[in-house]
């Protein structure tokens, strides 16, 4: 019960677009800095685990925020989670998945 | 046109929020208008009726009617003779000030519209012609001192003014700065309002800062206990608690909490802290948080989040952006060490705070490491002197020893 | 040739009185066309109250230098008559004060008739009388009601305010086909200057700068140009430069005279010897307010008398009436400097 990690990049873009419009995931170093490579502050790092944690259906712990450096990183991370935590979201999707 | 920050000469008038003949109250969002900085909500100043209002679209020197508002008999003034259609059986009385009705002027650019103040602004003294002159050069009258006929602005003042600022302000460079997300070109005008307002601060006002280490490891650590189990949504960073602090120490030093205008101190009754706030793309935008210093660290959170996330869409009111009495310029978890902040006039301080590293330190006669932030203050020296400003230093530490109390 | 070699003039330069002016103009006219005449209180054989018509009698005769009896209505009326009936009379009225009396003959008659005859009938009469004061005459020879007159259609009314216009006054009156009132102010009568020898004919309409400036315009006409001449050098020396306008004729009204001037120095002040309250001086403000307002860059001054009857008492009267201080204050305070 994993996601993808063309649909958790496409997740992650989804929430940037409404803190950083105009940046473009793509054109980025994936295995820098996140927040260094498309400049976000405390605040609008916030908003982006916030985003990720209502889109994806995952807890995102503070705790955890300095393990994520880069967008593989985060990337992963968010499999690893998704994986583990699977909540209601996750499955409406999964649910209308499994009648094909 | 309401003065919505002392940077401001001017506004767009974007959209009205109401209907003519609506019915609004103090505090209700009337319209939005375009300042060089952002969008910003205006706030109705009365209780009334709505009415002759600016069509949209023009440039409106600060001090220009943009609407009438008719309020109830109760607050008292003139009769107003005609005939108004309203369901009270009281008569309406109106509440803008008198002014001539609006002569047909010769062919200008802008402004065809009822031109009269809104209740609370004088409106100032000028000569026809001077005025005419100023709205062909683009000259703000607002700060302009009168040397005319009974001390109103005349002809020679606004060539004067025009001379000693010629700022192009009527052509944003679209590419002055590499702002992409602003909206319109806004980056450019932004950079000019900034550029003036902090040029006039150090121009205007000898600042003098201190500085001081405050070991936040309390802080942190209650922060930390505070945010565990919490999703994001709820979770409050260091920044809010930063402002949280920084608003009582404003109200335990009273002189660093105040405005300074025409000459004179005028001490705030209320501590609104004003945040700076980067915008992507370039420029800078220091909304208040109003009443700051009775603000829980949640409410405070809450606050900030709202105001961030509304400054970056260029979306303010204009009570954020005139009532800061005291503002807080806070780098951030990957900023610099330290920051010596220039004042916002007419604010007489301004609190930098940098980076929240670990940092070698001695606690109890042991070398240890903790969290620490370096927190600064400039001040107004014509007001205040490192007295003050240090005693400010010493609340804003003791505060954070303390967020357990907040 | 320099100066040092110019040998100086031995003998007085010949001057011209105001009074010799008027009374020069009136005799060319006189000569010049039979059909004109004077009439008037004491006109004759006393010459005039003021004197314009000495030597007159002797020289035309009664049949046109004319005494009358003391009855406005009465000998204005028979002018304005005279006038339809194709002569070209002079009729001499004391002062304004007194005119009041021939008031219906004026206003009714003289200013009517040529438009209720659909142009049938024009009243070439010319209706001279002194006004203002400044000489002691005390409240019933001293006011000022030329404004009253200037608001009647039909009327031309003129102050001519130097030498040389009431040189050519009485003439330029007589070539106009309607009622022309003529107002000389007392306190100008013995104002001299130097005339040639065959002055030029003068316009009887129109105004006419006396001095030239770029700060203020001082609009003025009549008995108070010497006092605006004199306020206006003692602003140059301030460094203030003031144009001065002198109306001329008050209507017609050279309206684009006043506009042009202020237009060009932004601010004006109007100094009219009559009361402030309702005097021609509030017509001129008001058409500079509603065409030259935007030009303007200080409120519109008006210097008019103190609202009493004229008083009799030196002191009374000197303070009643606009002083040059009293204009140099007003026009300082159109700049911006409150001294």
């Amino acid at each position: 019960m994993t996601t993808s990690a063309t649909e958790l990049r496409a997740a992650i873009a989804s929430v940037l677009a409404d803190i950083a419009p105009e940046i473009d995931l793509g054109a980025i170093d994936a295995s820098g800095n996140l927040r260094d490579e498309i400049d976000l502050d405390s605040l609008d790092a916030l908003r982006l685990i916030e985003g990720l944690e209502s889109r994806l259906g995952v807890t995102i712990p503070e705790a955890d925020h300095a393990t994520v450096g880069s967008l593989d990183d985060l990337v992963a991370y968010l499999a690893r989670r998704s994986a583990e935590q699977p909540t209601g979201y996750d499955r409406r999707d999964d649910e209308s998945a499994d009648t094909r | 046109m309401p003065s919505l920050g002392a940077d401001m000469e001017s506004g767009v008038l974007l959209e009205w929020l109401v209907e003519p003949g609506a019915q609004v109250h103090r505090g209700d969002i009337v319209a939005v208008v375009d300042t060089d900085k952002a969008e910003i909500e205006i706030e109705s100043f009365e209780d009334g009726t709505i009415d002759d209002l600016m069509e949209p679209g023009a440039r409106v020197p600060v001090g220009e009617r943009i609407a009438t508002i008719t309020v109830d008999p109760t607050s008292g003034s003139q009769p107003d003779p005609a005939p108004v259609p309203a369901p009270t059986p009281a008569q309406p009385v109106k509440s803008v000030v008198p002014t001539p009705t609006p002569a047909p002027s010769p062919p200008a650019p802008v402004a065809a519209a009822p031109r009269v103040v809104l209740p609370h602004h004088e409106r100032p003294r000028v000569s026809p012609l001077a005025r005419r002159a100023a709205e062909a050069r683009h000259v703000d009258l607002t700060h302009l001192e009168g040397t005319g006929y009974d001390h109103a602005i005349v002809l020679a003042d606004v060539e004067r003014a025009d001379a000693d600022s010629r700022i192009p302000t009527t052509e944003p460079a679209t590419s002055a700065l590499a702002g992409a997300a602003a909206p319109d070109g806004h980056a450019a005008t932004m950079r000019e309002a900034t550029a003036a307002l902090m040029a006039r601060s150090k121009r205007e006002i000898p600042h003098f800062s201190v500085e001081t280490t405050i070991d936040l490891a309390n802080a942190m650590a209650w922060l930390e206990s505070h945010n565990a189990g919490r999703p994001a949504a709820e979770r409050v960073l260091p920044a809010a608690l930063l402002l949280a602090a920084t608003a009582r120490a404003a109200r335990d030093v009273p002189e660093l909490n105040a405005h300074f205008e025409g000459g004179r101190v005028k001490p705030a009754t209320a501590v609104h802290v004003g945040v700076a706030i980067a915008l992507r793309g370039g420029g800078l935008i220091a909304p208040a948080i109003l009443d700051a210093d009775r603000s829980s660290v949640d409410e405070t959170m809450e606050r900030l989040r709202d105001v961030a996330t509304r400054a970056k869409r260029g979306v303010m009111r204009a009570s954020e952006m005139t009532q800061a009495t005291i503002t807080v310029t806070n780098l951030g978890d990957r900023g610099a060490d330290k920051v010596l902040g220039v004042i916002y006039p007419p604010q007489v301080a301004i609190v930098g705070l940098g980076a929240i590293r670990d940092r070698v330190t001695a606690v109890d006669g042991m070398i240890a490491v903790r969290p620490s932030v370096i927190a600064t203050v400039a001040a107004d020296h014509r007001v205040t002197d490192g007295h003050q400003a240090s005693r400010f230093l010493a609340a804003l530490d003791h505060h954070l020893q303390t967020p357990e109390l907040f | 040739m320099t100066a040092a070699s110019k040998p100086a003039a031995p003998e007085a330069t010949p001057t011209t009185t105001y009074r010799e002016a008027l009374r020069a103009g009136l005799r060319d006219a006189m000569l010049a066309d039979d059909r004109v005449f004077l009439m008037g209180e004491d006109v004759g054989a006393y010459g005039g109250s003021f004197g314009v018509s000495r030597g007159l009698l002797k020289e035309f005769g009664p049949l046109r230098i004319r005494d009358t009896p003391l009855s406005e209505s009465g000998f204005v009326g028979a002018g304005i008559g005279a006038a339809i009936g194709g002569m070209r009379p002079v009729v001499e009225v004391m002062t304004v004060n007194f005119s009041l009396l021939a008031l219906d003959q004026i206003v009714n008659t003289a200013a009517t008739l040529s438009h209720m005859s659909n142009g049938q009938f024009s009243v070439p009469v010319v209706i001279r009388m002194t006004t203002g004061a400044g000489r002691q005459l005390a409240a019933q020879h001293s006011h000022s009601l030329e404004g009253w007159y200037a608001h009647v259609p039909g009327l031309k009314v003129v102050t001519p305010a130097t030498v040389e216009d009431a040189r050519g006054i009485i003439p330029a009156a007589l070539a106009d086909p309607n009622p022309v009132l003529i107002f000389e102010h007392g306190s100008l009568y013995t104002d001299s200057a130097v005339l040639p020898a065959d002055p030029a004919p003068i316009s009887l309409t129109g105004a006419a700068t006396r001095r030239s400036g770029s700060d203020v315009t001082l609009v003025t006409f009549g008995g108070s140009l010497p006092r605006v001449l004199e306020a206006a050098e003692f602003l140059s020396q301030t460094g203030v430069s003031a144009e001065v306008l002198d109306l001329r004729c008050l209507r017609p009204l050279d309206e684009d005279a006043i506009l042009a001037s202020v237009r060009r120095t932004h601010r004006a002040v109007i100094v009219d010897e009559a009361w402030r309250s309702g005097a021609f001086a509030a017509e001129v403000a008001a058409r500079i307010a509603e065409r030259a307002f935007y030009d303007l860059d200080a409120p519109v001054e008006r210097i008019g008398s103190v609202e009493v009857p004229i008083p009799y008492a030196k002191a009374l009267e000197d303070a009643a009436l606009p002083t040059v201080e009293r204009i140099v204050t007003a026009a300082l305070r159109t700049v911006g400097r409150h001294e």
